[in-house]
């Protein structure tokens, strides 16, 4: 049997997502894809469904990853991952690598959603790691499954009949968790270290994980590039992008949202995909909306 | 160009770009209020700010595309943003 290392050398670049890869400037995916590469080490091999990350990272015949990495297509990031665990597994492999699957919003909460929960249910030891930047950013912002109620998008438009996507998000982690795997998680770019320690602890553990990190995307939410950070943690300190973790099907820990509670106008503001809800008074209406969407989230997960 | 079976990439073979073309404004590390923090490192989404020494960092104009995160987020406001001019 061959005997190639199934892994990248360890004297690569202190960063396994090599720059040069042609992300837009302040891209929050990049900065999420570099954290998760960084905290999980070079004994992996990940797979990446199509969009921005694949895109930016594999400019043929470039690649940027400094890792075993592979690209199929839109729908099947999770199943080519399954497909990758079982063969290591064949070759009793198995603890010589660890395997990431990744893919977008859209990748994971639209067109992979089948191909994540065959994964999920065969109970594949497999980290699914989702980078929400909550729209097709890479083919011109088109609304997804995760798409926030009443933003902005090419194919969400506003205008006198529409103030923008009309449906709710998609609440993927509860999805997840329902197939009764034993990590859910959520995350932000505003908190690496956060991102550091779930991967660590997801990867601990054996079987489906599945994490979701809110990713900014300064060119689809219409925000300047230098307040990707903090675009991110307003949306968590308000209560619209709620972190917890979920393991064996129960709530184990949360990030509290500021005290006194941050208004949601506060993160819709600085963000262009939401400037038609300041033009008119009726706009008011729909920000309490969405206020109520981040108070529901706090007293779903207790993040008071 | 050649298209192998797969379409087969080198590792890390992106460093090819030279992104700091895209450049319009230009981080300056003065390096002197700097405490370590490190968050202009971790943050940076290119993964082009190293650390240099204890309090000093600097970052790699090869590949900087100037979004400006590392000033923004900058604990002491020792990084500063200007124009540049090509």
């Amino acid at each position: 049997m061959s005997t190639t290392t199934l892994t990248a050398p360890k004297e690569q670049s202190c960063t396994l997502l090599a720059p040069g890869h042609t992300a837009c400037t302040g891209c929050g995916e990049a900065l999420a894809a570099k954290l998760v590469l960084g905290a999980a080490g070079t004994n992996i091999i990940v797979t990446d469904a199509t969009g921005c990350l694949e895109v930016f990272t594999t400019k043929f015949p470039q690649s940027s990853w400094e890792v075993p990495f592979i690209h199929s297509l839109f729908e099947n990031s999770a199943a080519v991952a399954a497909g990758v665990e079982v063969a290591l597994k064949a070759l009793g492999r198995q603890n010589e690598a660890k395997v990431i699957a990744q893919g977008g919003d859209g990748g994971t909460a639209d067109i992979g959603l089948q191909a994540l929960s065959g994964m999920l249910e065969r109970g594949h030891d497999i980290l699914y790691v989702c980078y929400d930047n909550e729209a097709y950013m890479n083919t011109g912002v088109q609304r997804s499954g995760l798409t926030p109620f009443d933003c902005m998008t090419t194919t969400s438009p506003c205008g006198e009949l529409s103030w923008g996507n009309k449906h709710n998000k998609k609440d993927m982690p509860s999805i997840a968790a329902a197939h009764g795997i034993p990590y859910v998680a959520t995350a932000s770019v505003a908190f690496p270290k956060d991102i550091e320690n779930k991967v660590k602890k997801a990867l601990s553990i054996t079987g489906p994980k599945y994490m979701q990190i809110h990713s900014p995307c300064p060119l689809g939410w219409r925000s300047k590039p230098q307040l990707t950070i903090q675009v991110a943690k307003l949306a968590v300190q308000t209560g619209l992008y709620p972190i917890f973790e979920i393991e064996n099907g129960k709530v184990t820990k949360v990030r509290k949202v500021t005290t006194p509670k941050t208004p949601v106008e506060e993160y819709l503001k600085i963000q262009g995909r939401f400037a038609h809800l300041f033009k008119s008074p009726k706009g008011k209406e729909e920000i309490q909306k969405i206020q109520e969407i981040a108070d529901r989230n706090i007293e779903k997960y207790g993040l008071a | 160009m050649r298209l192998d079976l797969g379409a087969i990439a080198k590792a890390g073979s992106s460093k090819a770009n030279q992104t700091g073309s895209w450049r319009n404004y230009k981080p300056i590390f003065h390096q002197v209020k700097c405490i370590g923090c490190g968050l202009c490192k971790i943050y940076c989404p290119e993964g082009c700010v190293t650390m240099i020494e204890k309090k000093k960092y600097t970052v790699d104009y090869t590949y900087c595309k100037g979004c400006g995160i590392c000033a923004e987020e900058c604990s002491s406001s020792d990084i500063e943003m200007i124009v540049e001019e090509k």
